[in-house]
């Protein structure tokens, strides 16, 4: 589905990414984990196409098409959506309007999806102002359900997320990749960003990555990295330099 | 006086329909009472409203003795040229609108001013919510789309009596070669509500306004401003509050977006007396190079006056934008949604009809951005 060569990004005058690969097949969910600063979200950033993440080297391709230079909408339109980590605030527009404009002609049951992410008393507010960290996060999913994308990328979707809403939020990102499908028929593929691991109880993941200083250091079975990471630590993945 | 909408049905269907965007309703169906004036003519003068009276200011001035001292009263005759001008006329026009005391008109009445061929046409308004009365006054302005000059000039006296509440919405439907200079002024008594509202979407030479209210105890006072200044538009707005009164507030709030006109954005609260706060906000959006420029004024004279003010001018957030592409929208659908947004301005107190007039004043603009 997702297939990215050699990716090396540019914010501003600064390289934040220095050269990724990354392959993400069809039904599969990956994690990235990394220290804070590492070029997880700028990754994701690039992958959506926004305009402070300037690509300098490399290519990413989405079902075989080099989607590199395009614009985000039209990316959008091909399948591919993401739950931001830190979503600006919009005054005046509200969020069912927003879902509205999202579903466009198709009306998708908006208000169905609202009341399973406990979200009804917000179709009427201002988007994300005066948010709480857990209801930025049940925002954005509840937006994605409308969205229906092909690809979903989530940035650290646990943060600010109290444990009461945690399997709320890890049970609907693992119902929006089709985790309730077997595998054969499963088309939706997901790249979660995770610091703490929460969200592998809701959704099984197929591969975990580390990033460290804009490089990916490691691959492996998501699991067994956290494990790693939290006993010793991402020096160990500095160490492993298995790239 | 006539009362003939016939002239209505022989305008033009363009017109008619601006006239419509200015919140005319000619089916009055959404209306408790209406006024129409032409140029110098009035047109109509009806109301169906128990304990509300709709009268051309000639007549109103005759039936009612004391309608004398509400004359050139909250707005002084000398206090400009555009004012002097006015006065001078023999025979003045605009409407009377009075609710009498404890009448609470459910529905609006709607005042129409159109200028279709002369060169200056002008009116003289008084507005009169008694003692515990509501009343809900729409006035639509607009040219006739072809007018290659003409200047509106109108007074509008707003009396808001104890406990009553008086709102006004003025939608501007002008074009380019034309200048307004509305002088308006309340006076605001015990526990009174007065909310202005104004909307101003399409282009218009010049408009030049800085209305004002005199809040006495406990009295309330919103004004609302939403503008476009297109190319060659320039919009001098201000309003001004008097907290004269113990425990009186104000709130001005202006949503201004210049496409390469000029918006002055004034604003004057004065805290004169304890217990009183008043609250300017001024946002801009600069979508086309241009001027916005908001001059809010505060001027506290005791310790127990709260006044502040906030103003932001700037263009659109491009995270903004890209943010509701990544939900699908096209780079001119997300745009045209945040301004959408910028200028969803929810007014308080107002019956939802007139929400919904000014929605629409401003949904049918959109695809003018
Ligand atoms: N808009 C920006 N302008 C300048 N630097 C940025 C911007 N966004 C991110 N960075 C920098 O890029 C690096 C990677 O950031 P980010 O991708 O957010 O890391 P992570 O998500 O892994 O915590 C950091 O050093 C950060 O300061
Ligand atoms: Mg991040």
């Amino acid at each position: 589905m997702l297939k990215i060569e050699n990716l090396k990004v540019r914010i501003g005058d600064r390289e934040v990414l220095h050269g990724i690969d990354l392959q993400i097949n069809d039904g599969e969910t990956h994690v990235l984990m990394g220290p804070n600063g590492s070029g997880k979200s700028t990754l994701l950033m690039t992958i959506m196409g926004f305009g402070n993440y300037q690509v300098t080297e490399g290519r990413i391709l989405y079902n075989g098409k080099d989607i590199t230079s395009m614009p985000i909408d039209e990316r959008a339109k091909l399948g591919i959506g993401m739950l931001f980590q830190r979503p600006p605030t919009i005054s005046g527009l509200k969020l069912g309007k927003l879902l509205s404009a999202v579903a466009g002609g198709k009306t998708g049951d908006i208000p169905g999806y609202a009341r399973s992410m406990n979200m009804e008393g917000f179709l009427e507010r201002d988007i994300n102002k005066g948010f709480s960290g857990g209801e930025i996060k049940r925002s954005e999913v509840l937006q994605l359900m409308v969205q229906r994308p092909d690809f979903v990328m989530a940035d650290e979707p646990e943060s600010g997320v109290d444990l009461e809403n945690i399997s709320l939020m890890g049970n609907s990102i693992a119902r929006l990749l089709q985790k309730d499908m077997h595998i054969v028929n499963r088309q939706k593929s997901g790249l979660i960003i995770t610091h703490t691991g929460y969200i592998l109880n809701y959704i099984e993941a197929d591969f975990g990555h580390v990033m460290i200083d804009g490089m990916i250091r490691c691959h492996g079975n998501p699991r067994e990295i956290l494990n790693v990471i939290k006993e010793k630590g991402y020096k160990e993945c500095l160490a492993c330099q298995q790239i | 006086m006539p009362a003939d909408m016939n002239e209505f049905y022989t305008l033009p269907e363009t017109e008619q329909e601006r006239l419509t965007q200015t919140g005319l309703d000619v089916s009055m169906e959404n209306r408790c009472g209406s006024f129409f004036q032409m140029d110098q003519k009035i047109l109509q003068t009806t109301c169906s409203a128990q304990g509300v009276e709709v009268l051309a200011i000639e007549d109103a001035l005759e039936k009612y003795d004391w309608m004398a001292d509400r004359y050139w009263n909250a707005v002084k005759r000398d206090k400009d040229k555009y004012t002097k001008f006015v006065a001078k006329q023999e025979h003045p026009k605009g409407v009377v609108v009075i609710a009498h005391k404890g009448t609470r008109a459910v529905f609006p009445v709607q005042a129409c001013l159109y200028l279709s061929a002369e060169p200056v046409q002008t009116v003289h308004n008084i507005m009169i919510a008694e003692e515990g009365a509501e009343l809900h006054v729409i006035s639509g302005c607009a040219s006739a789309s072809g007018a290659k000059r003409g200047s509106h000039l109108g007074i509008t006296e707003f009396y808001v009596g104890k406990n009553a509440r008086l709102t006004s919405t003025m939608i501007h439907n002008w074009n380019p070669h034309i200048s307004v200079y509305p002088r308006s002024a309340a006076i605001v008594e015990e526990n009174g509500v007065f909310i202005s509202n104004y909307v101003c979407m399409h282009p218009v030479a010049r408009v030049q306004m800085n209305p004002e209210a005199i809040l006495a105890e406990n009295a309330t006072a919103r004004f609302s401003s939403i503008v476009i200044a297109h190319e060659g538009s320039h919009l001098d707005l201000g309003s001004r509050a008097v907290l004269q009164g113990k425990g009186s507030s104000a709130e001005l709030v202006t949503r201004a977006i210049t496409k390469g006109g000029t918006v002055i954005s004034r604003g004057y609260i004065a805290g004169v007396t304890d217990e009183t706060r008043g609250h300017i906000e001024c946002r801009g959006l600069i979508l086309t190079d241009g001027t916005i420029h908001a001059i809010p004024e505060i001027d506290g004279r005791v310790t127990g006056t709260e006044l502040s003010h906030e103003a932001a001018v700037g263009k659109i957030a491009r995270d903004e934008i890209e943010y509701l592409m990544s939900r699908g929208l096209s780079e001119e659908e997300a745009t045209a949604t945040i301004i959408r947004g910028f200028l969803d301005v929810k007014i308080e107190g107002l019956p939802p009809v007139l929400q919904k007039q000014i929605d629409a004043a401003i949904d049918a603009s959109e695809a003018g951005y």
